[in-house]
């Protein structure tokens, strides 16, 4: 793979990184109105967004093993975004409904980031293993390039926490927020795709 | 053998630095506990009680007089109490944060047939008002341990109304933002009867000042607001009162107000309606509520 696009893969891997943090600290903003502020709400939070990882890197691990290309790897950015939009566009009704419906408020809060956050960010884990594939190019530098791609999504992470949560929610709506994300993945992912595709070799 | 001056500065501070906090002169400490939320210290001081969620003098959320328990210590309690003069009798009253439960203590024994509804985020803070504060809840008050905008959103779907709501729920340092917002005050609002009051605890300096402002004036209009170290907010469903009415209800209330320690001498000079915040401020919501950076350091 030519170092540009490699380049590119990495960038995808650190935006990703840094979209799943963004995410996960305002949803805790999301869901404030409706469950509050206590421990459990963000108790709630975590815990889905660990097990949509982990899922997301059992499937991205094995998408990888078809045809992996980075037009697919794109195709996971774009899905990823496309599945953050119904939290700006359904999320105040869903949680109304949730909460006249549940009364526990652990169960509420759970069920509620289960229904807005688990998809896009399930899709976002599996940007790390798919990348990791199509970087290994020979065996003995599998590790070396596993490690500097999580070096990129988790340091992606880092930033994404930190802007979103000491700047981007002192000047923006938290919708602006989303929607700017939604929009940067999806001139990333269509960047990527814009690219004549090559078959990673085997 | 020679010593960084920064190595030093590093051994004075992990030896003394403990020291200086365990052994400030003239406090005793009855209790000190880590709670979910918070550290909550109990101790006395200069014929006080307080308890703080630090231990700075502050950061003190409650105080009660050994000799005088029934006297409200602090100013913005007192103020407080100036919601009475837009509501002389309320039967209905929410209390939206405990502290050492100052005041549903004091509505109790001023109102002992009104209904009180007291919510409290915090288990440890409501067994801390029981054990230190003498808070008893009496037959017709109910304590809920819950956050106080879920609370609120439940109230609204049971359409439950209140005479007095009093919203008391931020610490010196820090703020439930979800808790100051617009869509916030308008559920509040929701849940006022015909003439019922609302008297918020709010900050009175910082960046903040101005969105608060602007924030509640969008939610009711005009509203009086009362200033001493905090600001009290009062509004009154179905238009503020006129100022001879004010004056008619608090001559009503003097004898009754006075074992508290309030004085309408003192109150009601203070009772003026707000302007004054800049024309474009920008508004608190559930979308944009970055408070506890407003009122950071600037």
């Amino acid at each position: 793979m030519p170092p540009a696009r490699q380049l590119l893969t990495y960038l995808i891997a650190g935006w990703s990184g840094y979209y799943v943090m963004a995410i996960e600290l305002l949803s805790g903003r999301i869901l404030a109105p409706n469950f509050g502020n206590s421990i459990y709400v963000w108790g709630g939070i975590i815990t889905v967004f660990m097990v949509a990882l982990s899922v997301g890197y059992l499937v991205g691990g094995q998408l990888s093993v078809f045809a992996p290309t980075q037009g697919k790897l794109a195709a996971l950015l774009l899905a990823a975004a496309a599945a953050t939009l119904p939290i700006v566009i359904v999320g105040e009704p869903v949680l109304d409904w949730i909460f006249n419906r549940v009364h526990d408020p652990r169960y509420a809060s759970l069920l509620a980031s289960s229904t807005l956050f688990f998809v896009p960010t399930a899709v976002s884990g599996m940007v790390s293993p798919y990348a990791v594939r199509l970087l290994a190019t020979n065996l003995r530098a599998t590790g070396r390039s596993a490690g500097l791609l999580f070096f990129v999504s988790t340091f992606g992470s880092a930033a994404g926490t930190i802007l979103t949560s000491f700047y981007m929610v002192l000047w923006f709506e938290i919708n602006q927020i989303f929607i700017g994300m939604i929009v940067i993945s999806a001139l990333i992912g269509l960047a990527t795709l814009g690219f004549r595709d090559v078959r990673v070799a085997a | 053998m020679s010593v960084s001056p920064l190595k030093r500065l590093l051994w004075v501070l992990a030896f003394v630095a403990p020291l200086a906090a365990a052994t400030d002169p003239g406090i005793e400490v009855l209790h000190r506990e880590r709670s979910l939320y918070r550290n909550i210290f109990v101790y006395e001081e200069e014929g006080l009680r307080c308890m703080s969620f630090s231990r700075t003098r502050t950061a003190r959320q409650s105080c009660v007089s050994l000799a005088e328990p029934g006297k409200l210590v602090f100013n913005y309690a007192r103020l407080m109490m100036a919601a009475l003069y837009l509501n002389a009798a309320p039967q209905r009253i929410l209390i939206l944060g405990l502290g050492g439960g100052t005041l549903p203590t004091a509505f109790q024994r001023l109102f002992p047939s009104a209904a009180i509804d007291a919510v409290e985020i915090d288990s440890a803070v409501v067994r801390v008002a029981r054990k230190f504060f003498a808070f008893e809840p009496g037959p017709d008050t109910r304590v809920f341990e819950e956050d106080g905008r879920v609370f609120v959103k439940r109230m609204q779907r049971k359409s439950a109304k209140y005479d007095l709501i009093v919203l008391d729920a931020f610490d010196h340092e820090y703020i439930p933002e979800h808790m100051l917002t617009r869509e916030f005050l308008l559920e509040v609002k929701s849940l006022l009867a015909d003439r019922g009051v609302l008297a918020a605890n709010t900050f009175s300096v910082s960046k903040l000042y101005d969105h608060e402002s602007a924030t509640y004036y969008s939610v009711f209009g005009d509203f009086f607001g009362l200033k001493q170290n905090n600001r009290v907010i009062l509004w009154r469903s179905g238009g503020l009162l006129a100022k001879s009415d004010i004056v008619r209800n608090a001559d009503l209330l003097e004898t009754k107000l006075a074992p508290f320690g309030v004085d309408k001498t003192w109150l009601l000079p203070q009772i003026e309606v707000e302007h004054g915040w800049p024309p474009a401020t920008r508004l608190l919501t559930d979308q944009f509520s970055p408070s506890n950076l407003l009122n950071g350091p600037h």
